[in-house]
């Protein structure tokens, strides 16, 4: 493998993982989303440090071009980190959603109380 | 029965955007049922809705941003639940469902828990043709089938709850597309509940006309039975204690 190919994969997941630790520490990550990305990153610098390392991986489950085995675990990865945001945000749509219903019937509340105090001459 | 003046009645009419139309629904509610609370759930409307509906006479619950009609109607059933309401009434705010018919849903409660008010059954002349009265007659035999009740108009928004249903619907009421109707009867049967219909007239609806070609109609019963799937796989699960 040529130099320069060395050194560029290894400066991308350096800034990966540089990334997503400075996400960590300003608390912009959740602990649990942090493992996963952290895990990631960790392992596309060892990926990237170690080049003969995603040869013999492959060679050892029986994939012949290398590349493929790389694109087949990024797919699965990119594929489990968009169901679980597509579940996250489903989640979070729908406690929105019920807070949203509490507000309407609280400010209800809030109005009824309010014209109650006004009729019986109390006033704020 | 007494004609729904006994028992504690709740309206609830879901309105977004509908200051035109609003006010005269609920007067025309009022005139029918002179006892029954009529609340009626803004949907984060921007033209003055709120204040249509409280100059006739309603309590106006406020949503913060538009939720959709099966938001606006669960904030209505939650009501309902905690202010110990026997019947929930649903009725749209855009004026096309009769008052008149109201009793008759209230009456039909203590036989049922989900009363639909229908059309296609034989009362009035709304005349839908076309690819969509096919569509939405698939969907209702379908619909009737799964929830063993003969029904014609499973679409509709008009139908009234007794306080069991009430309970389910605080819970589940679907904000998805159509599923505040179609798959929430679904999940009355599945939570135990009986549905019934009662034939109404509407009115023609003056905006918002659902289309009309082949195509149209294919996609909307694609979407039904996607509805409908859904509603057949999710759980849904009703806490015993109320919220």
């Amino acid at each position: 493998m040529r130099t320069s190919v060395y050194l560029l994969s290894l400066f991308g997941a350096t800034v990966v993982l540089a990334l997503v630790l400075e996400l960590l520490r300003r608390r912009h990550l959740r602990g649990k989303y942090a493992v996963l990305y952290l895990v990631l990153a960790l392992g596309m610098v060892l990926l990237a440090s170690v080049p003969t390392l995603l040869g013999s991986l492959a060679s050892a489950v029986g994939v012949e071009v290398p590349a493929n085995l790389l694109f087949f675990a990024a797919l699965i990865v990119l594929l489990m980190v968009s169901m679980q945001l597509a579940y996250e945000s489903g989640r979070l749509e729908e406690e929105t959603r019920t807070l949203a219903e509490e507000v309407a019937l609280m400010r209800l509340d809030v109005e009824r109380l309010r014209e109650q105090l006004h009729a019986d001459g109390t006033h704020d | 029965m007494a004609t729904g003046q006994t028992g504690r009645v709740l309206v609830v009419i879901p309105a977004f955007n509908e200051a035109g139309s609003v006010g005269t629904v609920v007067a025309d509610v009022r005139d029918v049922l002179p006892l029954a609370t009529i609340l009626v759930v803004d949907d984060g409307s921007i033209d003055g809705t709120a204040a249509a509906a409280r100059a006739a006479g309603a309590i106006v619950a406020r949503l913060p941003f538009n939720l959709g009609v099966g938001g606006a109607m669960r904030t209505g059933y939650r009501f309902a639940e905690r202010n110990g309401y026997e019947v929930a009434v649903q009725v749209d705010g855009d004026g096309q469902h009769d008052a008149s018919y109201l009793p008759q849903l209230i009456d039909a409660v203590s036989q049922a828990d989900v009363v639909i008010g229908a059309r296609f059954a034989g009362e009035g002349d709304y005349a839908v043709r076309g690819p969509r009265v096919w569509a939405m007659r698939v969907l209702s035999r379908v619909v009737g089938r799964i929830v063993r009740a003969p029904l014609t108009d499973v679409t509709s928004g008009y139908r009234a709850c007794s306080r069991r249903a009430i309970k389910v619907f605080s819970h589940h009421y679907p904000a998805e597309y159509l599923g505040d109707t179609v798959e929430s009867l679904v999940i009355a049967h599945r939570a135990g509940l009986r549905v019934a219909q009662v034939p109404v007239a509407m009115r023609r609806r003056t905006t918002g006309l659902p289309s009309q070609s082949l195509l149209g109609s294919v996609t909307y019963l694609a979407r039904a039975c996607a509805a409908l799937g859904f509603a057949l796989i999710r759980r849904w699960p009703v806490p015993e204690e109320a919220t």
